[in-house]
Formats: structure tokens, C-alpha cells, sequence
């Protein structure tokens, strides 16, 4: 028994360290001077706040990281906000038409919105129409919304519209909400209505207070999947100042032609941190509330 | 027998659903129907041109001289999601495995192994990108002292698909770990002990125990990593080879590292500009991910879920 143990933290220490090496590379090149970070060297310098600094407002990763910061958590409040406001509408109403409800809403999380980018574009990077008349006349006339492309669009391009408004719905928030709503006792919302509360206050001040996990884990999803966005804002954000991280990153390392690399590597590290924050801080309720309800 | 509802409204439950459904329809339900639509048209980007041209481009992507490249990369974008989906689950199956062994800093060791989850798509390929520079990168510098030489990695074809397949396992290494772990608390302990027992050997054990109990993870994760090869690598890509380099035939009508995604930005947003083209190509891979689902419907039974958000 005692060799295997041995060995388990062999094997594991050596697991560790491959999948750590290319980061710890990043750390110790975002250390180096420009002149060793060219060098097989891989003794880490003393040049990490020069670089971070050089990469922050020279390169203006800061613009970009506060881009997406913004837009990230904005998202991130915004689907929460409408899954809650679904989940309640799904389980404790009911109404005509509602399964069919569901499923239209499950269906879109097969739908990437990658497959849908050119039409996207198409919608949201097109002028929009001369006034509410001629939007009008559009959307009178069926042939012209399915059959024919899209004269007019939303006109959003180089905004932060573009990069939020379209992403306020999410199925997968609508799931766990539905699903987890499910679970609460019933006494608990008929209680709480025979004490006069309405819907929305039951939503505020019982279905909220005990999600928790749920929330939590939506937002790691949420968080995630915003900061890491990489095609749309390439297509429809042209504006520098406006642009996102990982976009920026791009942007940053250039054409290739003697690229800072002390500070690309300094630029990669800072663009990991936040995602990094919001799991290690939700870590309990992402595992609660999302990854072990997989497995069931 | 179903229960009466808890509240009773008639518009309410429309009002709560409105925000989710009209988001939803506009951006997710209408661009579907755009594809089909923009999909018969000739279309350019920069000159806002339209002109209706029937199944012509859906004809080019068959035959013709465009349609070599189409069958390149569609065959490319198999390969690679059949690599990065087999060895990435394969890998973070077995680091999950040793990581739920009961040994001492376990927590330690679980944390350094499922970190890579903050990782995006283009952080992985921007270190990589460095790494393998073929003056600069350590790589090279390390193989150069050792043994002399210093391979392109980014230029030659082989290499650069290889690359890039590692950038894509090691991004989404977190991801798998994190889940294999859920699900590895879930399997109960006595279940391996009764076997050991019965003196089954550590990989039969695995086979006939572990595995079988993982596999509903297995399945989601399949198709989770199936969607993320397909579309989230796009970035990765962009920065490591942008798509190239062009191959050796038959793989010389496009670069060896485009996947599909990445030539519908090519064809739709890059210098051709043909919006047409690249919606046609939108509906192809909008019916290949349809495929997909069906048969994770069929094989899946009620586990559905997919990801994303």
C-alpha cells in the first residue's frame, strides 16, 4: 500500500506539471527582459510590472479587459434575470401552448450562434430603416420577412448593443431554473400566496434566496462563455476602443514581425485572471448546482 | 394526476416569457430562416449587392472548382474534432482518475489539474503561438542545443494540424477534469472494493465498474467537446495558423488548419466577401449539426443537454 501511494503522487505531480508547463512558460517569459525573453532562458526576471504596465496601457489590454469586464457582466445579469423570470412563468403558471413554449426554447441550445453568423451580421450590421413606416410595411408583408433578404437591420455594429442585447435569453439558465424550481416544495409557494405574496415577490424573496447554487453555477457558465467570445466580436466590432480581450490579445501580438512577446505573455496571463477569480470564488456552487447534476 | 397551478394569470406568464421568447426568436430563430434565404442569393459584403441566383451557390459547393476546398475542409473539420473529442476526453478521463485517488493534498492536486478551465481559446493559442515560433520559441531553442535542428512548425502541414489539435486538447482539459471529477464522486467506493474482492485487477475494475458507471458523463461530454471542436477553437485557430498552411494534394485547395467555421468567416468576411457563399455553407453545417443531434436524441434518450449558454 505505502508504494502505491508513492507512485499516485508521483504520477500525480508529473500530471500536474504538464498541464501547468505552457502557463508557468507565460509567467516566467512575462518576468524576462526583452532582450532574455528571446533566449532559451527560463530564469524568471524582475521586468513582470514593467511588462504588465507596457501591455496595460501601451498595447491597451486595459481598454479591452474593461470592454469585456463590462459587457460580461452585464450579460451575465441579464440572463439570469430573464431565465428567472421564465423558469417562474414555466412552473407555476400554466397556460396554453406551454410545452410548446419549452421545447422552443430548449431547441435553440443546439443552435450555436457560430452557424448563425453571417445572417446575424446580416441583421444586427445593416442600417436601420428609414423610420417605424417603412419598418412597418416590412413586417406586414410575409414574403419580404422569409422569403427575401433582409433590406434594413438594427444598425448596431461598433456598439456594445451588438454584443449584448442578442445574448439576454439563455436555454441553458431556463433549464436549471425549471428544473430546480421543480424540486421546491409546493407547500412553500401556496404558503407563501396564502400570506398575500404575489409572483414576483415570491420570485424576490423565496425562489432566489434558495437558488443559490443554481445562480452561481449560471453565472461561472455565463461569465465564461462572454469573456471568451472571440468570432462575433471579431466581425462586427471594427472600432479598436471598443473592441474585446480576446480579440485584443490578437490584436496585440500583431503581424508577427518582432512581437513583444515579454508582454503578449504578460497580456495572456492578466486575460486569464478574472475567469479565474469568478471560478475559484463559485467553484462549490458550480459543482452543486451544474457538474454533479450532469452525471445524474 | 397534474396539480392546479400556484398563481393564475393569463398574461403574466406571457409577460415573464417575453424577454427569453423575443430574444430568442429575433436573433436565433429569424437568422435560421435568413440562412436558408441568404443561401440563395449572391451576395457581397462590401458592396451591399444582392441578387437572386437560386441553388447556384449550393451547386458550387458540390462541383466546380470551389467545391474541392469545401470537401477539404469538411474532411479536415472530422479530423480534427475526431482527435481533439477522443484524446481530450482519453486524457482528462485518466488525470480525473488519478486525481480522485484518496491521497494526502488531494484538494491540492485536484485544483492545479482543473485551473486550465479559465483558459480561453486564444490565451492557449497565443502561448502556443510563442512556443513554437520557430526562431524565438522555446521549443525550437530547446531542439536546436539538443539535437540540431529546427523544425517550421507553423508552416508545415503535419505540424501546424498537430499543433494546433494539442493548443485545443489543452484548453479544454479543465473543463473534462471538472466534470469527470462530479461524476467520479458519484460512483459509489463499495462498488470497486466488492470487486476487489473478488480479486478483479485494477484495469479490470476500471472496465467493468468505473467506466460503465462514467458513461452518461461520457456521453455529454462527447457531444459538449464535439461543439466546442467545431466552433469554440475558432480563436485558437485564428491565432495560431489563421487557417493555414495550404497542404500537399489532396489537401492543397486550403489551408490543413480551417475547420468549417473557419472558412464560412473566410468565404463570408475575408476578401471574397461572398455572404451568399458563406450563408450556403452556414445551411450545411446547420444540417451536419442537426445530424449530430438526432443521433445523440437516438442513443441519448432523455439526456439532452447539450452546454454552452
Amino acid at each position: 500500500m505505502r508504494r502505491t501511494r508513492w507512485l499516485s503522487h508521483l504520477l500525480l505531480v508529473v500530471a500536474c506539471f504538464f498541464v501547468m508547463v505552457p502557463v508557468l512558460f507565460a509567467v516566467i517569459k512575462a518576468t524576462q527582459t526583452d532582450s532574455a525573453v528571446l533566449t532559451p532562458s527560463l530564469v524568471p526576471g524582475g521586468e513582470l510590472l514593467t511588462n504588465v504596465h507596457a501591455v496595460w496601457v501601451k498595447a491597451r489590454l486595459g481598454v479591452f479587459i474593461r470592454n469585456s469586464l463590462f459587457v460580461a457582466l452585464l450579460v451575465t445579469v441579464g440572463k439570469t434575470l430573464t431565465a428567472l423570470f421564465a423558469g417562474l412563468g414555466l412552473v407555476y403558471f400554466s397556460f396554453r401552448g406551454k410545452s410548446v413554449v419549452f421545447v422552443l426554447i430548449l431547441l435553440t441550445l443546439l443552435l450555436p450562434t457560430e452557424v448563425l453568423i453571417v445572417p446575424l451580421f446580416d441583421l444586427i450590421a445593416q442600417r436601420p430603416p428609414a423610420g417605424w413606416v417603412a419598418f412597418w410595411s416590412w413586417l406586414r408583408d410575409p414574403v419580404k420577412v422569409f422569403l427575401t433578404p433582409l433590406p434594413h437591420g438594427l444598425g448596431w455594429s461598433n456598439t456594445f448593443l451588438a454584443l449584448t442585447i442578442p445574448f439576454f435569453a439563455s436555454a441553458t439558465g431556463v433549464f436549471l431554473f425549471r428544473q430546480h424550481f421543480m424540486s421546491i416544495p409546493r407547500e412553500l409557494a401556496d404558503a407563501a400566496k396564502m400570506d398575500g405574496a404575489g409572483p414576483l415577490r415570491f420570485l424576490w424573496r423565496i425562489l432566489i434566496p434558495m437558488s443559490a447554487n443554481t445562480i452561481g453555477a449560471l453565472a461561472v457558465i455565463q461569465f465564461v462563455y462572454v469573456w471568451d467570445q472571440y468570432l462575433w466580436p471579431r466581425v462586427i466590432i471594427r472600432r479598436e476602443d471598443l473592441q474585446m480581450v480576446q480579440v485584443g490579445l490578437n490584436l496585440i501580438i500583431g503581424t508577427g514581425e518582432g512581437v513583444q512577446w515579454g508582454y503578449v505573455m504578460a497580456g495572456a496571463l492578466l486575460t486569464i485572471l478574472p475567469p479565474l477569480l469568478v471560478f475559484m470564488l463559485l467553484q462549490e456552487q458550480f459543482m452543486r448546482g451544474f457538474a454533479l447534476s450532469q452525471s445524474k | 394526476m397534474k396539480a392546479s397551478p400556484v398563481f393564475k394569470s393569463r398574461s403574466l406568464p406571457w409577460l415573464l416569457l417575453v424577454p427569453t421568447l423575443g430574444i430568442l426568436l429575433v436573433f436565433l430563430y429569424f437568422p435560421v430562416i435568413q440562412s436558408f434565404v441568404l443561401s440563395l442569393y449572391r451576395s457581397n459584403l462590401f458592396l451591399g449587392t444582392q441578387r437572386f441566383i437560386g441553388l447556384e451557390n449550393f451547386r458550387n459547393i458540390f462541383s466546380g472548382t470551389l467545391a474541392p476546398g469545401f470537401r477539404q475542409v469538411l474532411l479536415q473539420t472530422l479530423l480534427f474534432s475526431g482527435v481533439v473529442v477522443v484524446s481530450g476526453l482519453a486524457v482528462s478521463l485518466a488525470l480525473a482518475l488519478l486525481a480522485n485517488q484518496p491521497v494526502r493534498g488531494a484538494r491540492a492536486y485536484r485544483l492545479l489539474l482543473i485551473w486550465p478551465f479559465a483558459l480561453s481559446p486564444a490565451v492557449a493559442g497565443t502561448i502556443f503561438l510563442f512556443m513554437f515560433n520557430p526562431e524565438v520559441g522555446f521549443v525550437n531553442q530547446l531542439l536546436n542545443v539538443l539535437l540540431g535542428v529546427k523544425p517550421r512548425w507553423l508552416d508545415t502541414p503535419a505540424l501546424a494540424f498537430s499543433i494546433v489539435c494539442m493548443a485545443a486538447v489543452w484548453k479544454n482539459l479543465g473543463y473534462n477534469i471538472v466534470f469527470y471529477l462530479a461524476a467520479l464522486q458519484n460512483v459509489p467506493a463499495e462498488l470497486g472494493e466488492a470487486a476487489q474482492i473478488d480479486g478483479a485487477t485494477g484495469a479490470q475494475r476500471f472496465f467493468a465498474v468505473t467506466f460503465p458507471l462514467l458513461s452518461p458523463m461520457t456521453f455529454f461530454l462527447f457531444f459538449t467537446n464535439l461543439a466546442y471542436a467545431f466552433f469554440d477553437t475558432f480563436g485558437l485557430i485564428d491565432i495560431v495558423t489563421a487557417g493555414g498552411p495550404v497542404g500537399a494534394p489532396p489537401f492543397d485547395h486550403a489551408g490543413v488548419t480551417s475547420t468549417m467555421i473557419y472558412k464560412i468567416y473566410q468565404d463570408g468576411f475575408g476578401g471574397a466577401a461572398n455572404l451568399g457563399f458563406a450563408a450556403a455553407e452556414s445551411v450545411v453545417l446547420l444540417a451536419l449539426v442537426a445530424g449530430v443531434t438526432v443521433l445523440q436524441f437516438r442513443f441519448g434518450g432523455r439526456r439532452v443537454y447539450y452546454g454552452g449558454a
